[in-house]
């Protein structure tokens, strides 16, 4: 096998690992927020992820036939999925969790996956009595064209780069620096905090406590809202059903980073992605002669792979890549 | 006086015998069973349209025998539970004495066993796992040819026509899939075809890690075994990555749908089917036009089968009915009457089956997507039953 061949596959794997890691990544802060505040793992955030990328379809749709600008498009697809999801997320904290707040915990774990089977079957409902199921996006040209090319060492060859790979790119880091920024520097994000903490104490120092939880599913369910567009953007489609793997995948890259910790849940959707990546390409190099062994772990390994990383990191690190016992984390 | 006096009563009470026969006129219903929600609802629908077609012509004819005619369609989202699970309502609906169905082979092989004890016949308009006729159920039938004719004729048509030297083979892992896979394989190593890869994968979103592969191998042809909403995203990524190679599959492509996911990245995928292009079926414009003015929808391919399948069902039917002395015929006589029952003038021709039901002799035709993203028909196979 020529090294230039070895070179372009890897090359390939970087750049798209870390493409759908920045995906992954923007999903798995909904995840984060929430188990900060409340402990409680929300199993219904990837169909709250979905219906952003279903909000987002629609806007691509209504707006496909105008002449607009298309990044104004995407920024009214981002802002309408942020809001629609967002305020979606309050709801389900305030219908299916609130009454449950003093249940035991597995109490509102089950009101989490019911709520996500809900949701996955009232989208159906809806986009089905237009007929549709399979949400095409219909994206203007400049987004799909080729914006530049990353050149691959050792062979002439260069890994293309479309105007959507950077568009997610820059919104995901955009609301990372955002989110990082609110959390650590303002009144809210000291507030979020303090409840992450100690709810009671923080109580008792002024802070309304079920203010700041709604106000933490706002921005969870928002940020899923943004996840929900990038990812119908990255990969073309989304359906009443697609968001159950990726949050399945985004949840992995939370608990892979530390569950609670915000730069944690970034670095585990980074990780995740390239891994999956990573392992996804493995057969090819049975072709070099040690290496033949590798033969029979093809493209279906990478999910197994993935999950397998995060079984070996929670046993040398039970508390993720960054998560840290202590009481700092939201 | 007494005379007309008694006649009149003699025609007043024929008149009241016969409005109360109409009254007591027995239901018998035929059953579709396909997906009618979910991400193939676009193939499913058509069988349960076709089948309406179909039932809307013989409604007279069983009228005449005395008997009111339905269809009802049940919906197994192409998920082998839900189907099961719709198939024991089937069994629990005594006036069902039919189905049309599935559009799954993964679905017909738990539904079938689910019908057999209580003897409802199956006729499929497109299941083609070798599976489903091959464990000999009684009820199970199927108007189209099977995988193990799908599989070869589609990797004959790589190495004859498109010339390929060089494949790369993948499955989406269902029964479906990997059965065709696994066939295009073996004939390709038997004429000595190099496989560049050959996996299954059952991602719905993220190609990138195969699509790199086929980058790196730069096979001269793909073939996917799978469905359209898969392969649709597969190949919109493909040609994204620059990839142009012909892509070819099975009849799970045969659905407008694929041009509307894969948009430009359509072009230059072939993919067999069973279920022929309406054009190919000289006796479809007819059909068509029904189709049209009952649903305001154009007819594809698996609305004529399922067209097809429900005559064959609604033939049998009658065969049992005059077998029974005109009298409503038991499951297990229709289910016998199908099977033993010779059908011609379909749109797909003659449907006769052989011991475990499958078609005698059926056609596989290769459809190509050309460059103004249309389906062409390119070419057809007869195929024979491996039993006769």
């Amino acid at each position: 096998m020529e090294l230039g061949i070895v070179a372009f596959v890897l090359t390939n794997v970087l750049v798209k690992g870390l493409l759908v890691g920045f995906v992954y990544a923007i999903i798995a802060l909904g995840y984060t927020m929430v188990y900060g505040v409340l402990q409680l793992i929300n199993f219904a955030h990837s169909e709250v992820f979905i219906t952003g990328g279903v909000v987002g379809f629609e806007v691509f749709r209504i707006l496909g036939p105008s002449p607009m600008n298309g990044y104004l498009k995407l920024a009214i697809a981002l802002i309408a999925a942020m809001i629609v999801a967002g305020f979606l997320n309050v709801l389900i904290e305030r219908l299916a969790y609130r009454p449950l707040r003093n249940a035991p915990r597995l109490v509102p774990l089950i009101s989490a996956i019911g709520v996500s089977l809900v949701l996955q079957d009232v989208i159906r409902f809806l986009e089905g009595l237009a007929g549709r199921f399979n949400l095409v996006y219909v994206l203007p040209d400049v987004f799909t064209q080729r914006a530049f090319g990353v050149p691959v060492p050792f062979s002439t060859a260069i890994v293309p780069v479309q105007g959507k790979d950077v568009i997610v790119i820059v919104v995901a880091i955009l609301m990372l620096v955002g989110l990082t920024y609110l959390v650590n520097y303002t009144r809210l994000g000291r507030a979020i905090r303090a409840v992450a903490q100690d709810r009671t104490t923080s109580g008792l120092m002024g802070i309304d406590a079920n203010r700041i939880i709604s106000l933490t599913f706002l921005i969870g369910g928002a940020l899923g809202g943004v996840g929900g567009v990038l990812f119908g953007i990255f990969f073309s489609k989304v359906d009443p059903y697609a968001g159950t793997i990726p949050g399945i995948k985004a949840f992995t890259a939370a608990v892979l980073g530390g569950i609670g910790s915000i730069p944690g849940a970034v670095l585990g959707g980074l990780v995740l992605g390239l891994l999956e990546n990573l392992i996804g390409v493995l057969n090819v190099f049975a072709q070099v002669p040690a290496l033949g062994f590798l033969k029979s772990i093809g493209a279906e390994y990478k999910d197994i792979g993935a999950f397998i990383a995060l079984i070996l990191i929670l046993i040398f690190r039970p508390a993720g890549l960054l998560g840290r016992n202590t009481t700092e984390k939201v | 006086m007494k005379k007309i006096g008694l006649s009149t009563l003699v025609i007043a009470g024929a008149l009241s015998m016969g409005s109360s026969l109409a009254q007591q006129r027995q239901t018998i219903k035929l059953a579709t069973l396909s997906p009618l929600s979910g991400g193939q609802s676009d193939l499913g629908t058509q069988i349960k349209n076709g089948a309406q077609v179909a039932v809307n012509e013989y409604r007279a004819q069983f009228q005449k025998l005395g008997f009111n005619l339905q269809l009802v369609g049940f919906d197994d989202q192409a998920d082998p539970a839900t189907g099961t699970a719709a198939a024991r309502r089937i069994a629990a609906d005594r006036a069902i004495l039919g189905v049309v169905g599935t559009l799954n082979s993964g679905v017909a092989i738990p539904a079938s066993a689910a019908l057999a004890p209580s003897n409802v016949a199956m006729v499929s308009p497109a299941n083609t796992a070798n599976a489903v006729t091959d464990r000999g159920l009684k009820n199970m039938n199927r108007i189209v040819a099977r995988d193990d004719s799908q599989g070869p004729n589609g990797a004959r048509y790589l190495v004859d026509t498109l010339k390929a030297k060089k494949v790369y083979v993948l499955n989406d892992k269902t029964a479906y899939g990997e059965g065709l896979a696994s066939e295009v394989e073996k004939y390709l190593r038997s004429k000595n075809v190099a496989i560049a890869g050959a996996e299954g994968t059952e991602e719905k979103n993220d190609f990138s890690s195969i699509i790199t592969k086929i980058q790196a191998l730069q096979p001269d042809a793909i073939y996917f075994g799978g469905i359209y909403n898969q392969i649709g995203v597969f190949a919109k990524q493909l040609r994204e990555a620059g990839v142009n190679v012909p892509l070819m599959g099975g009849d799970g492509l045969d659905s407008a749908e694929l041009l509307t996911i894969a948009g430009n990245g359509a072009k230059n995928i072939y993919f067999t089917t069973v279920a022929a292009p309406l054009t190919e079926l000289p006796a479809a414009q007819k059909f068509a036009d029904a189709y049209k003015k009952a649903f305001n929808d154009n007819a594809q391919g698996f609305g004529a089968f399922g067209y097809d399948a429900a005559k064959v069902v609604l033939e049998g039917m009658l065969k049992a009915v005059r077998d029974n002395k005109n009298k409503l015929p038991t499951r297990a006589q229709v289910q016998t009457a199908i099977r033993a029952n010779k059908v011609s003038g379909l749109l797909s021709g003659t449907v006769q089956f052989n011991s475990v039901g499958d078609r005698r002799e059926a056609k596989l035709y290769v459809i190509k997507v050309n460059d103004q993203l249309k389906f062409a028909p390119a070419g057809s196979v007869d195929v024979k039953a491996p039993r006769q």
